[in-house]
């Protein structure tokens, strides 16, 4: 194996070396999310020398991404992130290989663009995401990189390293809607995510060369503005590690930048001089079943968002059934127009009989 | 009982670190989460907090003693 000088500073490093490049060289690492913590963890695997490195996201540059996400310009918002993080990192490192993969990790894509890596970085935004990476990862047999955040706090550990635990030994459930405040209502202060995927980096290398001492086994956590770190030891609990196959789904609340609103509210909102379009993202047989007055049917299945976006007024609220179409609607709305300010109705209609049984509903 | 509180936990109780008097008679991690969700109503919502004794992860059965630090450490999702 050939050691371009650009290595030599790693090479000559006392505890690493030419045995250690090698390694790194040979490896693949999947990075699942360029984002917050992604965009970090790819820099330093890219610069420092990882041989096949994959960039999974299925997610746009946002102008509201660039406090924490460095690698993309203003000039790059509304372009596939991966697809700008697999350019740049070519261009870092031409003699790596970056594969990109520009779709979100499901449950239908998990297994199969897993099973190629040895290394998984878990640099996502969601609990969902989560907890489909770590059961993949279980079935897979694959260790994975953990980390995430909240303000000032990150969390890191390396989960399922060997006979090491799990993400589900932590955290076995996933917390209920509205139990964790998501990014958007919490905000970032953009260097945070820019530390704990760095220290991601640094856990891929030490799994990936063996040196030093990794986070399997702890959980470590940073009170970065207090500068306080904590750490806990975990125990593997045999049951998470028996994992034979993937959910049918892992529907959790993400950290989407969708607020919601409750049905109450938007009950209030109908009844008020508030100006917004209501759309119904349903199949158009549960809309004619029952549906809001005043909502707009426009299916996800079929979304149309030139159409909704020229007609929009600058407030829309999306609505299904149960309140997860409604998101995903929401997010592509907003991704294609930024300025437009979406929620989503929490629950969907489902929750609105709950709390308002049949009021305002026609069909 | 000194009990560090991370996450939303610390928003929700207001402060870093928590000190609970023996008074309370706490005896088990269990316990102590029905006490905490009886003074913060709104840590009624965390199904999902994990709690460390000592710098280790504890189930809800463990048993603990004044000497205990105890950590509350809820999910983060954040990236």
């Amino acid at each position: 194996m050939i050691f371009p000088e650009r290595y030599s500073r790693q090479i000559n490093l006392k505890g690493f070396g030419a045995e250690a490049q090698e390694k790194l060289q040979t490896s693949k690492v999947l990075v699942v999310g360029a984002g917050g913590l992604g965009v970090p963890a790819l820099l330093y695997l890219a610069g420092m020398g990882v041989g096949t490195i994959g960039v999974v996201d299925g997610d746009t540059i946002g102008i509201t991404n660039l406090n924490r996400q460095v690698l993309y310009y203003e000039s790059e918002v509304g372009m596939s992130k991966a697809a700008v993080a697999a350019k740049k990192l070519a261009q870092q490192n031409p003699s790596i290989r970056i594969n990109l993969i520009e779709v979100f990790l499901s449950v239908d894509n998990a297994l199969g663009i897993i099973e190629e890596y040895d290394v998984v970085i878990d640099a996502t935004d969601n609990f969902s995401a989560r907890y489909l990476i770590n059961d993949a990862c279980v079935i897979l047999g694959k260790p994975f990189i953990y980390g995430a955040i909240q303000e000032y706090e990150g969390h890191v550990s390396v989960f399922n390293l060997k006979d090491g635990p799990t993400y589900r030994c932590l955290y076995p459930d996933y917390p209920s809607p509205g139990e964790i405040p998501d990014c958007n209502t919490a905000g970032v202060l953009g260097v945070v995510p820019g530390i704990i995927g760095t220290h991601q980096a640094l856990e891929a290398v030490k799994v990936i060369t063996g040196i030093g001492k990794t986070a399997s086994g702890y959980l470590r956590i940073f009170d970065l503005l207090n500068n306080d770190q904590y750490e806990v030891k975990l125990k593997a609990k045999p049951e998470n590690k028996r994992i034979k196959e993937l959910q049918d789904n892992y529907h959790a609340p993400n950290c989407s930048t969708i607020p919601t609103l409750k049905p109450k509210q938007l009950f209030e909102w109908l009844n008020s001089e508030k100006e917004f379009l209501l759309l119904d993202v349903r199949e158009q047989e549960e809309y004619q079943q029952g549906h809001l007055v005043k909502s707009v049917l426009q299916p996800l299945s079929n979304f149309d968002v030139r159409s909704v976006a020229s007609k929009t007024t600058m407030l829309v609220v999306t609505l299904c059934q149960k309140g997860g179409r409604s998101i995903k609607a929401a997010n592509i709305l907003r991704d294609y127009n930024h300025d437009v300010q979406v929620y989503s109705v929490e629950g969907g209609m489902e929750q609105w009989q709950k709390e308002m049984g049949n009021k305002l509903i026609v069909s | 009982m000194d009990v560090i509180l991370f996450g939303i936990s610390r928003e929700i109780v207001g402060m870093k670190k928590l000190t609970i008097s023996t008074a309370e008679n706490i005896q088990t991690v269990g316990a102590l989460k029905q006490w905490m969700k009886q003074k913060y109503p709104q840590i009624e919502k965390l199904n999902s907090l994990a709690v460390a004794v000592d710098s280790e992860y504890a189930d809800d059965d463990q048993t603990l003693v004044d000497e205990n630090e105890v950590a509350i450490i809820p999910p983060v999702s954040g990236g």
